[in-house]
């Protein structure tokens, strides 16, 4: 720049414009090629369930005895045929409804109830904190697939006790999260500064706490949506969650199982849609962290 | 004390021990202060003397359960420890508000600076949202932010230090309290920003007849700032009076410790004079003057008996017994 440029009174200093807390992170997300690719295969999964009808090539439970473990490949049958001879194409795309729906949801339930017991406990501190927070680590000593097995087995098998079962199984862990982030947060200086300038405690709450407490629990809660799906499909597994012939990943890699000598290529395909789905979940968590950390 | 207009700040006796740990820790023990309107006091003192602790009692901040507070505190007529609840939190931000020492910790990081002001402005006052942004950019503009429009849609993490602490006044300004409380507002700030925001501290006061109460470890400060000074030591004043005539004529032995340690004037080269020992441990104070066992002129008497305040002029007055002209 010309020296005498600065005498010009007209000469405005650039200052970065800030465009929102929300826009920062997308703009962050996608600068980030890893999270991206993940973030498509996830919306591509989800389109996939969604669209299962139009997409499967068969009836993805009719069964032919005639076709059984067909290979990889073989006419009619793209990716092969399962034990009962029915299309594995189909069955993984109509798999991916329940898989989906089995890994978010208790997740999205654990979400609410856990950061809402661990918001509360770590506001409010003192003995209530450690009673919940104690009633808590009861169920954090169990290894949570124990947990989730003791727990379906004792509500019995089906969709809907395998989704409580794990919503119970993940309200510890993001309570844990929760609890520890809202009691580093509550000692701020900028709570103290709220309370001073008289903001009541719901306020404080709600605006302060919640402000910066809820990303990371989000961020935690996105990386345990792989365990998840992968301890759903392990209830499948073990006859406590979906009950065959409904499609479901993890039910169809236990049915598939005693194939695993004749075609295992086949009886592979579901652990590798388990795999692909859980992999694509946890790199977009980790790249949502990095983009929602407002001071890096 | 002094004047004879009512006092808008009166502490008589104040007294907070914080309660809960293996010991009592006795952080105030006995302050008692008048403060008139439009006055600004600087309360100087080195760390754990207990400035901050009396300042945070005004606005009623230490946690109920874990403190007990003995004495007195009258604010604008209203009865500090009385109030609770609702009415506290009305008192708080609209007749008496706060700065912080650091305030990239003190603005919440989620919220750009208009959203956090505009937000304390609704709180207390029925005004519509338009109505609140529209008197954030004109703090904004009166603390004189570059570019207002700009920075107001701006994070804290945005802005450099002494545009923080800028936004962090009007933050505390927006309700036009009264009564201004500053924790060390120049501590966390480089030192050509420090005097700029001293600077627009005192000419804000003078503009919106602020009291203030200034918390400062550095006398430079104080002296820019402030009309009158009161030095505390481990949890007391030891001694108060006039900027002018704490610095020209200091009479309490701390006092005077502390404006010998200072650098300026100094010869170069020269050894800086320090206090020697450390403040006493607030949970296990000496029976007599706390300040004893470091001043040089101590004797037994100070040792065994608390010294009772006393004045040398009218305006100025200190806790000690010595005379400190035979001390000198």
């Amino acid at each position: 720049m010309a020296v005498g440029a600065l005498d010009n009174k007209n000469v405005i200093a650039p200052i970065q414009v800030s465009d929102g807390y929300w826009k920062g992170v997308l703009r962050r997300l996608m600068r980030d090629p890893v999270t991206m690719g993940a973030l498509i295969v996830i919306l591509l999964l989800v389109l996939m369930a969604i669209f299962a009808p139009y997409l499967a090539p068969a009836d993805p439970f009719k069964s032919s005895m005639l076709r059984r473990l067909r290979p990889i490949g073989t006419p009619g049958f793209p990716l092969g045929a399962d034990e009962l001879g029915r299309d594995m194409l189909s069955r993984l795309i109509f798999g991916a409804r329940l898989s989906l729906f089995m890994g978010v949801t208790p997740v999205l339930m654990a979400f609410v109830i856990g950061s809402g017991l661990g918001i509360f406990a770590g506001y409010v501190g003192g003995a209530l904190n450690t009673a919940i927070m104690r009633t808590i680590d009861v169920f954090y000593a169990f290894p949570s697939v124990l947990l989730a097995v003791a727990l379906s087995g004792a509500l019995g098998a089906g969709i809907f006790n395998a989704l409580v079962s794990l919503t119970i199984v993940f309200i510890p862990p993001i309570t844990r999260v929760a609890e520890s982030v809202t009691t580093q947060v509550r000692n701020r200086d900028y709570v103290e500064a709220a309370r001073a300038s008289g903001a009541s405690g719901l306020t404080i709450v709600r605006v302060h706490v919640l402000g910066n407490v809820l990303s990371p629990i989000f961020v935690y809660a996105t990386s345990l949506v792989s365990v998840s799906m992968i301890l759903a499909s392990g209830l499948s597994f073990l006859g406590l969650g979906v009950r065959p012939p409904e499609p479901e990943w993890g039910l169809m890699l236990n049915t598939l199982r005693t194939a695993i000598y004749v075609n295992p290529l086949v009886a592979a395909l579901p652990g590798v849609m388990i795999f692909i789905t859980s992999i694509s979940f946890n790199m977009f968590s980790d790249g949502l962290r990095s983009a929602m950390d407002v001071r890096a | 004390m002094t004047g004879t207009a009512a006092p808008i700040i009166d502490i008589r006796d104040l007294t907070v021990t914080f309660i809960g740990g293996r010991k009592p820790v006795h952080a105030v023990n006995g302050v008692t202060l008048a403060i008139q309107p439009a006055e600004v006091l600087a309360l100087l003192g080195e760390s754990g003397s207990g400035k901050s602790v009396t300042l945070r009692s005004l606005l009623g901040l230490h946690p109920p359960g874990r403190t007990s507070i003995g004495g007195s505190i009258q604010v604008a007529g209203k009865d500090v420890m009385a109030l609770s609840g609702r009415a506290l939190a009305d008192f708080r931000g609209k007749t008496v508000s706060m700065i912080f020492q650091e305030p990239l910790l003190a603005l919440d990081p989620v919220y750009t600076v208009g959203a956090q002001i505009a937000e304390t402005i609704q709180r207390h006052e029925a005004v519509s949202r338009v109505k609140a942004r529209a008197r954030a950019l004109a703090l904004l503009q009166k603390v004189r932010i570059p570019s207002p429009e700009r920075r107001l849609d701006a994070f804290p993490h945005e802005m450099s230090g002494g545009m923080r602490q800028r936004a962090m006044i009007a933050l505390a300004l927006a309700c036009n309290p009264q009564i201004l409380l500053a924790d060390e507002p120049t501590t966390a700030l480089d030192a050509t920003v420090q005097i700029q925001i001293l600077l627009l501290l005192r000419e804000l006061q003078r503009e919106l007849g602020l009291t203030v109460i200034l918390v400062t470890h550095d006398i430079g400060v104080a002296v820019e700032v402030a009309d009158r000074v009161a030095v505390m030591y481990a949890g007391r004043i030891v001694e108060t009076g006039p900027v002018r005539e704490i610095i020209r004529n200091p009479r309490h032995p701390y006092t005077q410790g502390l404006l010998a340690s200072r650098a300026h004037g100094a010869m170069t080269g020269s050894r800086l004079d320090a206090i020697p020992g450390s403040p006493p441990d607030l949970a296990d104070l000496p029976p007599g003057c706390s300040f004893a066992p470091r001043c040089k002129h101590a004797k037994a008497t100070c040792v065994e008996t608390a010294p009772e305040i006393r004045s040398v002029t009218a305006d100025h007055w200190m806790r000690c017994m010595l005379d400190a002209e035979a001390a000198e």
